[in-house]
């Protein structure tokens, strides 16, 4: 799982209302290269919640990213580098996302979030 | 022009997970059929709801190309995995999240998808056998094969972005004319690009996108004019003349 993709889960328990960004559980993290796309970073910026990427990518050991950002930096080609690193490169392969909320652990496993609920939770 | 697509050699398996099937090839040669445009669109973020053996979103990562991203979900445990397994056969990555329809997606993605695909369990079934463990969350659909197609295309909607597409498969008994009206309430064009009459089943890929006339409309609450309903209806009216062969029309 990508960051990218943590950026966008959410707590999805019924009753929930503050259920993002979801806690990181480490037990494995995998490094893949990613082919550089500048145009999709610069697409997806305004999209990210920043301090949840800031935040999550420290949580996987990855500390480059500032902790406040101008629209301006993205003609650096280096804060685009970091960007792209750690929103596509750095996968959660093992470990849980925990509802911020509730506590509630939804596992992944190789590389795969399970957000399925139980029949309370819905 | 020949674009790559998944190859069934190379698709993963798994008891509890469907097949590529008719349904699938079907999805699959609409998107091909809609290449051209597919790749002018230039989608950011391509998803698929309910990924099954990975086929369908592996062809669409190798037909669109790696510069957009790829998040595929299955409410199956062993449908993401043989998904996995089939996009790693392929060299192709996508994002997959074992949840029901878009469940924990909704707030964050809304808005933001441009390219949404759908093979949805679309076979009429007693409503109780809806929603079950394992390869039958694949095909049963509950009362007119509606009950799951009437729950994705609300969270469809959530998710596309103002360029976004939607491509679903329906069965004739879904009744798909009606799936098109009910879009174009929310202010949905839709086109069949693909139509299959196969041994047991007369298929339609649909696509649907945002007509801003259409969404005009809706706001200032003008009802659609007749000679456009009359004109997407027709497309519905081809088929009993369709016997025996299939006619792919791009």
């Amino acid at each position: 799982m990508r960051l990218l993709t943590h950026n966008m889960l959410s707590s999805n328990i019924k009753g929930v209302t503050n259920g993002f960004p979801l806690r990181i559980e480490i037990e494995k993290v995998v490094e893949k290269q990613v082919e550089f796309n500048p145009d999709f970073l610069k697409n997806m910026f305004p999209k990210i919640e920043w301090k949840a990427l800031v935040n999550a990518s420290h949580s996987m050991g990855y500390v480059e990213l500032p902790e406040e950002v101008e629209p301006s930096r993205l003609d650096s080609e280096d804060f685009l580098h970091k960007f792209h690193h750690a929103l596509l490169e750095l996968h959660l392969e093992e470990g849980a996302l925990v509802c911020p909320e509730t506590g509630r652990r939804f596992p992944v496993s190789k590389g795969i979030p399970n957000m399925l609920l139980h029949e309370d939770e819905v | 022009m020949s674009s790559r697509i998944a190859q069934i050699r190379l698709v993963s398996s798994h008891p509890e997970v469907y097949e590529p099937c008719d349904d699938s090839f079907a999805l699959v040669d609409a998107l091909l059929a809609d290449r051209t445009n597919l790749l002018q669109h230039q989608p950011a973020l391509c998803l698929e709801l309910g990924c099954g053996s990975g086929y369908v979103i592996t062809s669409l990562a190798l037909i669109v190309g790696q510069e957009a991203q790829y998040i595929a979900t299955d409410i199956n445990p062993h449908a993401v995995k043989v998904t996995h397994e089939t996009l790693e056969a392929h060299g192709v990555h996508a994002e997959l999240i074992n949840t029901n329809i878009a469940s924990g997606l909704e707030e964050r993605l809304k808005g933001l998808v441009d390219v949404i695909v759908v093979n949805p369990p679309y076979v009429p079934t007693p409503e109780d056998e809806v929603g079950r463990e394992g390869i039958a969350s694949a095909w049963a659909g509950g009362e007119n094969g509606r009950t799951v197609i009437d729950k994705m295309l609300p969270v469809a909607d959530t998710l596309l972005s103002k360029k976004g597409w939607l491509y679903m498969v329906t069965l004739t008994e879904n009744n798909p004319a009606q799936i098109c009206l009910q879009m174009r309430e929310k202010g949905y064009a839709s086109r069949i690009l693909v139509q299959r009459l196969t041994e047991e089943e007369n298929l339609q890929i649909i696509k649907f996108w945002r007509d801003s006339d259409l969404q005009v409309a809706e706001k200032e609450n003008k009802t659609v004019p007749a000679k456009d309903m009359e004109s997407l209806l027709s497309d519905f009216h081809i088929f009993p003349f369709l016997r025996g062969s299939h006619d792919d029309s791009s």
